[in-house]
């Protein structure tokens, strides 16, 4: 029986030592040490920056600090994103959001808050649409996102047209909405970002087991009588809030980066829910933080694109570096295999 | 007089206006391992999804204990197939167990020292300690399989309803799953399988539903795995299946 066990356990490349399985508790407690190590090396960029040449005045601390914790919020619940597959639907939110802003500025001016609510109420009812039309017609889900995406944007941008072609100054700006723009944000924006930030966590926290019960099995939880519709709105609603607060910084088109790529990288690293979704979190603060510094140095420079840039670095950096998932890791591994089997032969088990 | 631990009256459910499960009555008593065997398309799983208020019902009345669904979710154990789920989800064998014990913690509260070794326990029941910490994805199809019935363990449910447990799992599996079903049954409890391999019934179970869109048969094994019924079931597509191979099982 030990010796069957052991061969199976061969051919799915376990460790062994001392021909003892290598139970991974270890490993489990040493990826808390690299998750450590990379926040420094994330945080070393603040030093680095200045010794580069970077002037840290009042304005660039308050682009940085916002960008900064949009891309914590951001990675955080992009993950749930990342996790129930459905990384278009973020694509989907965030498109969906610019008819709102343009009819809340249409209604009320250039006031960021009413922007802000006319984007999520928009996204919230394009998703709303998506969700109906999946459930009542044949149309599939990507399908159903591919339609209301661009009907939504499309609306989104015959609105702004319209908007510009009034002749009134204080619509500049508006357009920030679709690229992004770090050098608008305000320290009120900051503050904002940042209680409502706390909110979502504190209720990611309340809920934190069942939500993750739902993301990995939807149907058990359904059939063990969890309140899962209330659940998955609680989800969407968090996911809603990390996209419209985003759309300032990184602007609708690319805004889905910003959420799912965080996710995407710190997946890479390790096989516990909650660690994945720290290190999203430092990923995306690193690269909301770093994006928006650089552009705000030149004003020219659209914030979404280095956000996306920075955040498709980290991504490429863990796909080949990350231990166990990495490629130079699994390569590294498949050669010590190969030389280990070519040595070692088989117990021959009763 | 008999417990039923399920019954289920007229129970239909349509898509788009074609009957999935049609008019069905059937009944399971308390402290049985029970099958609902059909051919492919007869709806096995729908009548099954149905019952636990996965997929709603187009009409009809289900009862667990006497009781209707709403009353009797906390006596409810489920285990889903195994493809429903991302097996590269970020998690560990264990944490899948444990997730069987949300429900009974409740909200707010945190998973303790006392629910990892309750999981650890049902793990250990179906033959999985020492892969407690692995990834999901690292597991086999049957350790899989196992893990998902660990969960159901440690819900403490008093009806078991699984999916096609025995489907693409090597005979270890097999082995400790039927270990388990029987320990079930001697702890008074009751377990319904949606299956598919006719060669086992007999040796599995003592009660089968035969279904094919509408019922066929509903009671003991030797009172209803019978060729007859079987024909009736599965009509001509039973060709794998000689008369005498029927009477032989």
């Amino acid at each position: 029986m030990g010796a069957i066990q052991k061969t199976d356990d061969l051919y799915r490349g376990n460790s062994y030592k001392d021909g003892m399985i290598v139970v991974p508790t270890a490993q489990f407690l040493s990826i808390w040490r690299v998750i450590g190590i990379i926040a420094i090396l994330a945080l070393a960029f603040i030093p680095i920056s200045i010794i580069l040449g970077v002037n840290y005045d009042y304005t660039l601390i308050v682009v940085a600090l916002g960008g900064t914790l949009l891309g914590i919020l951001s990675g955080v619940l992009g993950s749930f994103a990342v996790l129930r597959r459905q990384s278009l639907l973020g694509d989907a939110l965030s498109h969906a959001a610019l008819p709102g802003v343009c009819v809340a500025f249409l209604l009320f001016g250039r006031d960021i808050g009413a922007l802000l609510i006319g984007a999520g109420i928009s996204s919230l009812l394009g998703v709303q649409f998506i969700r109906t039309l999946t459930h009542t017609t044949r149309i599939k889900g990507d399908t159903a996102m591919g339609i209301i995406l661009t009907t939504w944007f499309a609306l989104g941008i015959a609105l702004l047209a319209y908007i510009q072609a009034q002749s009134n100054a204080s619509q500049a700006g508006l357009e920030k909405f679709i690229f992004g723009q770090a050098a608008a944000i305000r320290i009120g924006d900051v503050v904002m970002v940042a209680i409502v930030g706390a909110v979502c966590l504190v209720i990611l926290g309340i809920f934190w087991k069942e939500l993750k019960l739902i993301t990995f099995d939807l149907e058990f939880a359904q059939a063990n009588g969890y309140p899962v519709r209330f659940l998955d709105a609680i989800l969407s609603l968090l996911v809603v809030m990390a996209v419209v607060l985003g759309l300032q910084l990184a602007g609708v088109i690319l805004m889905v980066g910003l959420l799912i790529a965080p996710g995407v990288a710190a997946r890479q690293w390790t096989h516990n829910m909650g660690q994945m979704l720290t290190l999203a979190g430092i990923f995306g603060g690193f690269a909301g933080g770093a994006g928006a510094v650089m552009s705000a140095l030149d004003k020219n420079l659209p914030t979404g694109a280095l956000i996306i840039v920075v955040a498709t670095a980290i991504v490429l950096l863990s796909v080949c570096f990350a231990p166990e998932r990495g490629l130079i890791w699994s390569w590294r591994k498949h050669r010590q295999d190969a030389k280990y089997f070519a040595k070692t032969q088989p117990e021959r088990g009763a | 007089m008999t417990t039923w631990a399920l019954e289920i009256e007229d129970l239909t459910v349509a898509y788009h206006s074609k009957p999935a499960v049609w008019d069905v009555d059937m009944t399971i008593p308390e402290g049985v391992v029970a099958a609902i065997i059909g051919p492919n398309g007869a709806g096995k799983s729908t009548l099954l999804k149905a019952a636990l208020g996965l997929i709603p019902k187009t009409a009809g009345h289900i009862q667990f204990y006497g009781k209707p669904y709403a009353q009797a979710r906390a006596w409810i154990g489920y285990v889903p197939q195994r493809g429903s789920v991302d097996w590269d989800f970020p998690t560990t064998a264990l944490d899948v167990v444990r997730m069987g014990l949300y429900g009974k913690l409740g909200w707010l509260k945190r998973v303790g020292k006392g629910e990892t070794a309750l999981a650890m326990n049902a793990l250990a029941q179906v033959g999985m300690a020492d892969f407690a910490h692995r990834q999901i994805r690292q597991l086999s199809g049957g350790q899989q399989q196992r893990t998902f019935l660990a969960r159901a363990l440690v819900q403490d449910a008093r009806i078991y309803f699984m999916d096609e447990p025995f489907a693409a799992v090597d005979a270890v599996t097999e082995r400790a799953i039927v270990t388990i079903l029987q320990a079930l049954r001697e702890q008074g409890k009751t377990v319904v399988v949606v299956h598919h391999d006719l060669q086992t019934v007999t040796d599995y179970f003592d009660w089968v539903t035969l279904l094919n869109v509408q019922l066929i048969a509903n009671g003991k094994t030797a009172d209803v795995f019978t060729p007859d019924n079987l024909r009736l079931a599965y009509g001509g597509k039973l060709a794998i299946l000689t008369d005498a191979q029927i009477e032989g099982v």
